[in-house]
Protein backbone atom coordinates (compact mmCIF):
# COMPACT_ATOMS: atom_id res chain seq x y z
CA UNK A 1 0.00 0.00 0.00
CA UNK A 2 1.72 3.74 -1.19
CA UNK A 3 0.29 6.94 0.32
CA UNK A 4 1.25 10.00 -0.47
CA UNK A 5 1.04 13.06 1.96
CA UNK A 6 0.85 16.69 0.43
CA UNK A 7 1.32 18.98 3.05
CA UNK A 8 -0.01 22.16 1.29
CA UNK A 9 -3.79 20.66 0.43
CA UNK A 10 -5.88 22.11 3.07
CA UNK A 11 -6.77 18.32 4.61
CA UNK A 12 -5.90 17.23 7.24
CA UNK A 13 -3.11 14.59 6.85
CA UNK A 14 -5.78 11.55 8.47
CA UNK A 15 -8.23 12.41 5.98
CA UNK A 16 -5.55 11.98 3.52
CA UNK A 17 -5.19 8.71 4.81
CA UNK A 18 -8.62 7.81 4.57
CA UNK A 19 -9.61 9.36 1.17
CA UNK A 20 -6.77 7.36 -0.13
CA UNK A 21 -7.62 3.79 1.35
CA UNK A 22 -11.24 4.56 0.14
CA UNK A 23 -9.30 5.03 -3.42
CA UNK A 24 -7.39 2.09 -3.17
CA UNK A 25 -10.13 0.42 -1.96
CA UNK A 26 -12.54 1.29 -5.16
CA UNK A 27 -9.55 0.89 -7.48
CA UNK A 28 -8.83 -2.74 -6.10
CA UNK A 29 -5.26 -2.42 -5.08
CA UNK A 30 -6.78 -2.90 -1.83
CA UNK A 31 -8.40 -5.87 -2.25
CA UNK A 32 -10.81 -8.26 0.71
CA UNK A 33 -9.18 -9.66 3.52
CA UNK A 34 -5.86 -7.97 2.70
CA UNK A 35 -3.91 -7.08 5.64
CA UNK A 36 -3.00 -2.70 6.51
CA UNK A 37 0.20 -1.80 7.44
CA UNK A 38 0.57 -1.98 11.19
CA UNK A 39 -0.39 1.37 12.72
CA UNK A 40 3.27 2.11 13.95
CA UNK A 41 4.93 0.57 10.76
CA UNK A 42 2.52 2.99 8.71
CA UNK A 43 3.64 6.63 10.81
CA UNK A 44 7.14 5.43 10.49
CA UNK A 45 6.36 4.82 6.69
CA UNK A 46 5.00 8.06 5.95
CA UNK A 47 6.66 10.01 8.66
CA UNK A 48 3.73 11.20 11.05
CA UNK A 49 2.65 10.54 14.25
CA UNK A 50 1.18 7.39 14.97
CA UNK A 51 -1.86 8.92 16.85
CA UNK A 52 -2.81 10.30 13.24
CA UNK A 53 -2.39 7.05 11.80
CA UNK A 54 -4.51 5.41 14.67
CA UNK A 55 -7.79 8.12 13.85
CA UNK A 56 -7.69 7.14 9.92
CA UNK A 57 -7.64 3.83 10.81
CA UNK A 58 -10.80 3.97 13.29
CA UNK A 59 -12.61 6.63 10.59
CA UNK A 60 -12.21 3.90 8.34
CA UNK A 61 -13.46 1.11 10.33
CA UNK A 62 -16.79 3.22 11.30
CA UNK A 63 -17.29 3.59 7.21
CA UNK A 64 -16.97 0.15 7.01
CA UNK A 65 -13.63 -0.04 4.99
CA UNK A 66 -11.37 -2.40 7.33
CA UNK A 67 -12.33 -4.19 10.49
CA UNK A 68 -10.00 -4.63 12.90
CA UNK A 69 -9.75 -8.49 14.18
CA UNK A 70 -9.03 -8.41 18.10
CA UNK A 71 -4.96 -8.56 18.23
CA UNK A 72 -4.31 -9.71 15.28
CA UNK A 73 -4.46 -6.54 13.38
CA UNK A 74 -6.49 -4.55 10.67
CA UNK A 75 -7.59 -5.72 7.52
CA UNK A 76 -10.05 -4.53 4.24
CA UNK A 77 -13.36 -5.54 4.95
CA UNK A 78 -14.95 -8.24 3.31
CA UNK A 79 -17.83 -7.67 0.70
CA UNK A 80 -17.05 -5.77 -2.10
CA UNK A 81 -17.08 -1.95 -2.04
CA UNK A 82 -18.28 -1.31 1.27
CA UNK A 83 -19.27 2.27 0.48
CA UNK A 84 -23.08 2.57 0.11
CA UNK A 85 -23.99 4.14 -3.21
CA UNK A 86 -24.86 7.36 -1.74
CA UNK A 87 -21.32 7.72 -0.18
CA UNK A 88 -19.89 6.60 -3.46
CA UNK A 89 -21.98 9.25 -5.40
CA UNK A 90 -20.95 12.21 -2.48
CA UNK A 91 -17.20 11.38 -3.37
CA UNK A 92 -17.93 11.84 -6.82
CA UNK A 93 -20.44 14.92 -6.78
CA UNK A 94 -17.38 17.48 -6.50
CA UNK A 95 -15.69 16.11 -9.28
CA UNK A 96 -18.77 15.89 -11.51
CA UNK A 97 -19.63 19.55 -10.37
CA UNK A 98 -16.33 20.94 -11.27
CA UNK A 99 -16.00 19.30 -14.74
CA UNK A 100 -19.86 20.51 -15.53
CA UNK A 101 -18.89 24.09 -14.53
CA UNK A 102 -15.43 24.02 -16.98
CA UNK A 103 -17.16 22.28 -19.38
CA UNK A 104 -19.94 25.90 -19.43
CA UNK A 105 -16.86 27.89 -19.28
CA UNK A 106 -15.72 26.72 -22.43
CA UNK A 107 -18.99 26.17 -23.48
CA UNK A 108 -19.55 22.73 -23.94
CA UNK A 109 -22.68 21.04 -24.22
CA UNK A 110 -24.12 18.35 -21.41
CA UNK A 111 -24.70 16.03 -24.50
CA UNK A 112 -21.38 16.69 -25.65
CA UNK A 113 -19.81 16.11 -22.77
CA UNK A 114 -21.57 12.86 -22.07
CA UNK A 115 -20.28 11.76 -25.62
CA UNK A 116 -17.39 12.77 -24.57
CA UNK A 117 -16.86 10.60 -21.18
CA UNK A 118 -18.24 7.66 -23.43
CA UNK A 119 -15.37 8.22 -25.87
CA UNK A 120 -12.69 8.24 -23.24
CA UNK A 121 -14.76 5.32 -21.84
CA UNK A 122 -14.31 3.41 -24.48
CA UNK A 123 -10.82 4.17 -24.69
CA UNK A 124 -9.44 2.93 -20.91
CA UNK A 125 -11.17 -0.48 -22.07
CA UNK A 126 -7.77 -2.90 -22.63
CA UNK A 127 -8.89 -4.65 -25.35
CA UNK A 128 -8.83 -1.37 -27.50
CA UNK A 129 -5.33 -1.00 -27.25
CA UNK A 130 -4.10 -4.56 -28.20
CA UNK B 1 -11.93 8.76 22.10
CA UNK B 2 -9.26 6.21 23.47
CA UNK B 3 -6.58 5.52 21.26
CA UNK B 4 -4.31 2.96 21.91
CA UNK B 5 -1.14 5.28 22.08
CA UNK B 6 -2.85 8.02 24.61
CA UNK B 7 -1.35 6.85 27.95
CA UNK B 8 -3.53 7.57 31.06
CA UNK B 9 -3.11 11.85 30.85
CA UNK B 10 -0.69 13.22 33.73
CA UNK B 11 0.67 16.00 32.96
CA UNK B 12 4.65 16.29 32.17
CA UNK B 13 4.90 19.95 31.97
CA UNK B 14 2.40 22.29 33.22
CA UNK B 15 3.01 25.59 32.79
CA UNK B 16 0.34 28.22 34.44
CA UNK B 17 0.50 32.39 34.10
CA UNK B 18 4.00 32.73 32.75
CA UNK B 19 5.10 35.77 32.43
CA UNK B 20 8.18 37.17 31.66
CA UNK B 21 10.15 40.53 30.34
CA UNK B 22 13.11 41.34 29.03
CA UNK B 23 13.63 45.17 29.43
CA UNK B 24 10.95 46.93 27.19
CA UNK B 25 9.83 43.71 25.58
CA UNK B 26 7.51 41.37 27.13
CA UNK B 27 9.12 37.68 25.97
CA UNK B 28 6.12 35.66 27.45
CA UNK B 29 2.83 37.18 28.43
CA UNK B 30 0.73 34.79 30.79
CA UNK B 31 1.31 31.65 29.12
CA UNK B 32 -0.64 29.06 30.02
CA UNK B 33 -0.26 25.07 28.55
CA UNK B 34 -0.02 21.79 29.49
CA UNK B 35 1.11 18.23 27.71
CA UNK B 36 0.58 15.50 29.43
CA UNK B 37 2.17 12.02 28.55
CA UNK B 38 2.68 10.14 25.42
CA UNK B 39 1.88 13.09 24.10
CA UNK B 40 3.55 15.65 21.05
CA UNK B 41 2.81 18.91 21.66
CA UNK B 42 4.25 21.60 18.23
CA UNK B 43 4.59 24.69 19.64
CA UNK B 44 4.52 27.27 16.24
CA UNK B 45 5.77 30.94 16.20
CA UNK B 46 7.87 33.48 14.23
CA UNK B 47 11.33 34.21 15.10
CA UNK B 48 11.27 36.29 18.14
CA UNK B 49 8.19 35.29 19.33
CA UNK B 50 9.02 33.65 22.08
CA UNK B 51 9.72 29.68 21.94
CA UNK B 52 13.19 29.98 22.80
CA UNK B 53 12.12 31.77 26.03
CA UNK B 54 9.32 29.40 27.13
CA UNK B 55 11.97 26.39 26.41
CA UNK B 56 14.04 27.80 28.77
CA UNK B 57 11.72 28.13 31.08
CA UNK B 58 10.70 24.32 31.00
CA UNK B 59 14.46 23.34 31.80
CA UNK B 60 14.81 25.54 34.93
CA UNK B 61 17.18 27.86 32.92
CA UNK B 62 15.05 30.71 33.15
CA UNK B 63 12.94 31.48 36.65
CA UNK B 64 9.36 32.48 35.77
CA UNK B 65 8.78 36.41 36.59
CA UNK B 66 5.04 35.55 37.48
CA UNK B 67 3.33 31.97 37.38
CA UNK B 68 4.34 28.80 37.93
CA UNK B 69 6.81 25.80 36.47
CA UNK B 70 6.42 22.39 36.85
CA UNK B 71 7.60 19.34 34.82
CA UNK B 72 7.45 16.06 36.58
CA UNK B 73 5.68 17.77 38.86
CA UNK B 74 8.58 19.22 39.94
CA UNK B 75 10.59 23.17 39.78
CA UNK B 76 12.77 22.72 37.34
CA UNK B 77 14.43 25.77 38.74
CA UNK B 78 14.58 24.57 42.79
CA UNK B 79 15.16 21.01 41.69
CA UNK B 80 17.05 21.06 38.41
CA UNK B 81 19.14 17.48 39.10
CA UNK B 82 15.27 15.85 39.70
CA UNK B 83 14.33 17.18 36.05
CA UNK B 84 17.30 17.37 33.64
CA UNK B 85 18.50 13.79 33.19
CA UNK B 86 14.91 13.16 32.39
CA UNK B 87 14.90 15.41 29.82
CA UNK B 88 16.19 14.85 25.94
CA UNK B 89 17.46 18.43 25.02
CA UNK B 90 18.35 19.63 21.69
CA UNK B 91 18.65 23.55 20.58
CA UNK B 92 19.08 25.43 17.39
CA UNK B 93 22.42 25.84 17.85
CA UNK B 94 23.13 22.84 20.24
CA UNK B 95 25.82 23.71 21.07
CA UNK B 96 28.72 20.34 21.62
CA UNK B 97 32.31 20.16 22.81
CA UNK B 98 33.70 21.02 19.67
CA UNK B 99 36.94 19.29 20.10
CA UNK B 100 36.07 16.27 20.86
CA UNK B 101 35.29 13.37 18.56
CA UNK B 102 32.23 11.41 17.95
CA UNK B 103 33.25 8.61 19.96
CA UNK B 104 34.15 10.69 22.81
CA UNK B 105 31.11 12.66 22.72
CA UNK B 106 29.25 9.28 23.13
CA UNK B 107 31.99 8.45 26.02
CA UNK B 108 31.20 11.90 27.81
CA UNK B 109 27.27 12.06 27.11
CA UNK B 110 27.35 8.35 28.86
CA UNK B 111 28.36 9.50 32.23
CA UNK B 112 26.03 12.51 32.18
CA UNK B 113 22.65 10.36 32.58
CA UNK B 114 22.61 7.19 34.22
CA UNK B 115 20.32 5.77 31.80
CA UNK B 116 22.30 6.06 28.71
CA UNK B 117 22.21 3.51 26.44
CA UNK B 118 25.09 2.49 24.95
CA UNK B 119 23.58 0.13 22.13
CA UNK B 120 20.91 2.04 21.24
CA UNK B 121 23.85 4.93 21.16
CA UNK B 122 25.22 2.51 18.30
CA UNK B 123 22.80 2.01 16.33
CA UNK B 124 21.76 5.53 16.22
CA UNK B 125 25.64 6.54 15.18
CA UNK B 126 25.27 4.06 12.69
CA UNK B 127 21.94 5.09 11.28
CA UNK B 128 23.47 8.82 11.17
CA UNK B 129 26.35 7.34 9.37
CA UNK B 130 28.88 9.34 11.98
CA UNK B 131 32.56 8.41 12.26
CA UNK B 132 33.24 7.42 15.40
CA UNK B 133 36.67 8.99 14.73
CA UNK B 134 35.63 12.46 13.27
CA UNK B 135 36.44 15.42 15.09
CA UNK B 136 32.82 17.36 15.80
CA UNK B 137 34.54 20.34 14.28
CA UNK B 138 35.41 19.07 11.05
CA UNK B 139 31.19 17.59 10.77
CA UNK B 140 28.97 19.68 8.54
CA UNK B 141 25.95 20.94 9.85
CA UNK B 142 23.83 18.61 9.27
CA UNK B 143 25.76 15.94 11.08
CA UNK B 144 26.04 18.17 14.07
CA UNK B 145 22.35 18.26 14.13
CA UNK B 146 22.37 14.48 14.04
CA UNK B 147 25.51 14.14 16.99
CA UNK B 148 23.04 16.29 18.91
CA UNK B 149 20.07 14.48 18.02
CA UNK B 150 21.59 11.41 19.17
CA UNK B 151 22.79 12.65 22.86
CA UNK B 152 19.68 13.85 23.34
CA UNK B 153 17.88 10.46 22.51
CA UNK B 154 20.38 7.81 23.71
CA UNK B 155 19.50 8.24 27.44
CA UNK B 156 15.62 6.97 26.58
CA UNK B 157 14.55 10.35 28.57
CA UNK B 158 10.69 10.68 29.53
CA UNK B 159 10.85 14.11 27.59
CA UNK B 160 12.04 14.92 24.66
CA UNK B 161 12.45 18.99 24.39
CA UNK B 162 13.65 19.97 20.61
CA UNK B 163 13.83 23.76 20.27
CA UNK B 164 13.88 24.44 16.17
CA UNK B 165 15.79 21.04 15.78
CA UNK B 166 15.81 21.33 12.21
CA UNK B 167 16.32 25.28 11.38
CA UNK B 168 18.73 25.74 8.69
CA UNK B 169 18.96 22.44 7.64
CA UNK B 170 19.00 20.87 4.01
CA UNK B 171 15.75 18.50 3.43
CA UNK B 172 17.65 15.21 3.52
CA UNK B 173 18.59 15.98 6.96
CA UNK B 174 15.20 17.08 8.86
CA UNK B 175 13.63 13.70 6.94
CA UNK B 176 16.05 11.93 9.03
CA UNK B 177 15.96 13.58 12.03
CA UNK B 178 11.78 13.74 12.06
CA UNK B 179 12.28 9.98 11.19
CA UNK B 180 14.33 9.57 14.15
CA UNK B 181 11.90 11.71 16.34
CA UNK B 182 8.71 9.80 14.87
CA UNK B 183 10.15 6.36 15.80
CA UNK B 184 10.82 7.05 19.55
CA UNK B 185 7.27 8.35 19.17
CA UNK B 186 5.85 5.21 17.82
CA UNK B 187 7.93 3.04 19.55
CA UNK B 188 8.12 4.22 23.05
CA UNK B 189 5.14 6.69 23.63
CA UNK B 190 7.57 9.32 24.09
CA UNK B 191 6.09 12.93 25.03
CA UNK B 192 7.66 15.77 22.87
CA UNK B 193 7.85 19.31 22.83
CA UNK B 194 8.78 20.33 20.15
CA UNK B 195 9.04 23.94 18.85
CA UNK B 196 9.17 25.20 14.67
CA UNK B 197 8.63 27.35 12.98
CA UNK B 198 7.94 24.43 9.89
CA UNK B 199 4.37 24.11 9.79
CA UNK B 200 4.22 20.58 7.68
CA UNK B 201 6.51 19.20 10.20
CA UNK B 202 4.35 20.34 12.80
CA UNK B 203 1.43 19.34 11.37
CA UNK B 204 3.42 15.58 10.58
CA UNK B 205 4.32 14.80 14.47
CA UNK B 206 1.80 16.97 16.97
CA UNK B 207 -1.04 15.45 18.46
CA UNK B 208 -1.36 19.00 19.88
CA UNK B 209 -0.39 22.52 18.42
CA UNK B 210 -0.11 25.41 20.50
CA UNK B 211 0.70 29.11 18.55
CA UNK B 212 2.49 31.77 19.93
CA UNK B 213 2.46 35.33 18.93
CA UNK B 214 4.84 38.17 20.74
CA UNK B 215 4.87 36.57 24.22
CA UNK B 216 1.19 35.17 23.62
CA UNK B 217 -0.32 32.18 23.41
CA UNK B 218 -3.05 32.66 20.78
CA UNK B 219 -3.86 28.85 20.14
CA UNK B 220 -3.69 25.70 21.59
CA UNK B 221 -5.33 22.49 21.01
CA UNK B 222 -5.67 19.12 19.48
CA UNK B 223 -4.58 19.54 16.14
CA UNK B 224 -7.15 18.00 14.05
CA UNK B 225 -9.44 19.67 16.52
CA UNK B 226 -7.72 23.41 15.13
CA UNK B 227 -7.79 22.35 11.43
CA UNK B 228 -11.19 21.00 11.48
CA UNK B 229 -12.70 24.18 12.90
CA UNK B 230 -11.01 26.82 10.66
CA UNK B 231 -12.60 27.18 6.90
CA UNK B 232 -11.41 28.85 4.19
CA UNK B 233 -14.74 30.52 2.39
CA UNK B 234 -15.06 32.51 -0.90
CA UNK B 235 -17.65 34.73 -0.92
CA UNK B 236 -19.59 35.68 -4.29
CA UNK B 237 -21.70 39.58 -3.65
CA UNK B 238 -24.01 40.69 -6.04
CA UNK B 239 -21.92 43.95 -6.07
CA UNK B 240 -19.18 45.12 -3.90
CA UNK B 241 -19.68 45.41 -0.87
CA UNK B 242 -18.64 49.25 0.42
CA UNK B 243 -16.25 48.00 3.03
CA UNK B 244 -14.10 44.00 3.37
CA UNK B 245 -16.67 41.96 4.34
CA UNK B 246 -16.91 40.94 8.58
CA UNK B 247 -18.64 38.40 10.43
CA UNK B 248 -18.00 36.43 14.04
CA UNK B 249 -15.65 33.76 13.34
CA UNK B 250 -13.77 35.89 10.28
CA UNK B 251 -10.34 35.80 11.34
CA UNK B 252 -8.45 37.12 7.90
CA UNK B 253 -10.53 38.63 4.63
CA UNK B 254 -8.78 39.36 1.33
CA UNK B 255 -10.12 39.88 -2.28
CA UNK B 256 -11.67 43.11 -3.74
CA UNK B 257 -14.48 43.76 -5.79
CA UNK B 258 -17.15 40.82 -5.84
CA UNK B 259 -15.03 37.84 -4.57
CA UNK B 260 -13.54 37.83 -1.35
CA UNK B 261 -12.36 34.79 1.12
CA UNK B 262 -12.66 34.51 4.17
CA UNK B 263 -10.40 32.68 6.59
CA UNK B 264 -12.95 32.02 9.63
CA UNK B 265 -13.13 29.63 12.57
CA UNK B 266 -16.20 27.84 14.24
CA UNK B 267 -18.90 25.42 13.08
CA UNK B 268 -19.00 25.68 9.28
CA UNK B 269 -23.07 25.49 9.67
CA UNK B 270 -22.74 29.18 12.19
CA UNK B 271 -19.83 31.06 9.85
CA UNK B 272 -22.15 29.81 6.10
CA UNK B 273 -25.25 31.73 7.81
CA UNK B 274 -23.42 34.58 9.37
CA UNK B 275 -21.81 34.73 5.72
CA UNK B 276 -24.74 34.35 3.97
CA UNK B 277 -26.71 37.57 6.41
CA UNK B 278 -24.19 40.05 4.46
CA UNK B 279 -25.52 38.94 1.23
CA UNK B 280 -23.00 36.72 -0.30
CA UNK B 281 -23.02 33.61 -1.90
CA UNK B 282 -20.36 30.80 -0.48
CA UNK B 283 -19.09 29.86 -3.79
CA UNK B 284 -16.19 27.52 -2.24
CA UNK B 285 -15.64 26.26 0.59
CA UNK B 286 -12.56 24.03 1.68
CA UNK B 287 -10.35 23.07 4.68
CA UNK B 288 -7.32 25.61 5.84
CA UNK B 289 -4.15 24.37 5.90
CA UNK B 290 -2.22 25.06 9.30
CA UNK B 291 -0.20 27.66 7.32
CA UNK B 292 -3.18 29.38 6.30
CA UNK B 293 -4.53 29.51 10.16
CA UNK B 294 -1.02 30.62 11.71
CA UNK B 295 -0.81 33.37 9.18
CA UNK B 296 -4.53 34.54 10.19
CA UNK B 297 -4.14 34.21 13.64
CA UNK B 298 -1.07 36.07 13.98
CA UNK B 299 -2.04 38.26 11.56
CA UNK B 300 -5.17 39.21 13.30
CA UNK B 301 -3.17 39.61 16.78
CA UNK B 302 -1.19 42.22 15.30
CA UNK B 303 -3.86 44.45 13.22
CA UNK B 304 -5.71 44.09 17.16
CA UNK B 305 -3.02 45.39 18.93
CA UNK B 306 -2.47 48.21 16.03
CA UNK B 307 -5.88 49.50 16.36
CA UNK B 308 -5.32 49.67 20.43
CA UNK B 309 -2.13 51.56 19.42
CA UNK B 310 -3.39 53.93 17.57
CA UNK B 311 -6.62 54.70 20.34
CA UNK B 312 -3.54 55.33 22.82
Amino acid sequence: MQLHLSPHDGLPIYRQIVTQVKYLVAAGRLVPGQEMPPIRVLAQQLVINPNTVARAYLELEQLGLVTKRHGAGTYVSDGGSPLKRAERYRLLTGRVDALLAEARHLEVDLEELVQLMRQRFKSMQPEEHS
Amino acid sequence: MNLSFESEPRPVISISGVSRRFGAKQALDNVSLEVTGGQVLGLVGANGAGKTTLVKHILGLLKPATGKVRVFGLNPVTEPRGVLWRIGFLSEDRDLPMWMRVEELLRYSSAFYPKWDADYAEALREQFQLERSARLRHLSRGELAKAGLLVALAHRPELLVLDEPSSGLDPLVRREMLEAIVRTVAEEGRTVFFSSHLLDEIERVSDRVAMMDRGRLVLCGPLTEILESHHRLTLRFARPPSQPPAFAGALSVKGQGLEWTVLCNGALSEVSVAAKKLGAEIVAEEGASLDEIFLARVGRSATVEEATEEKK
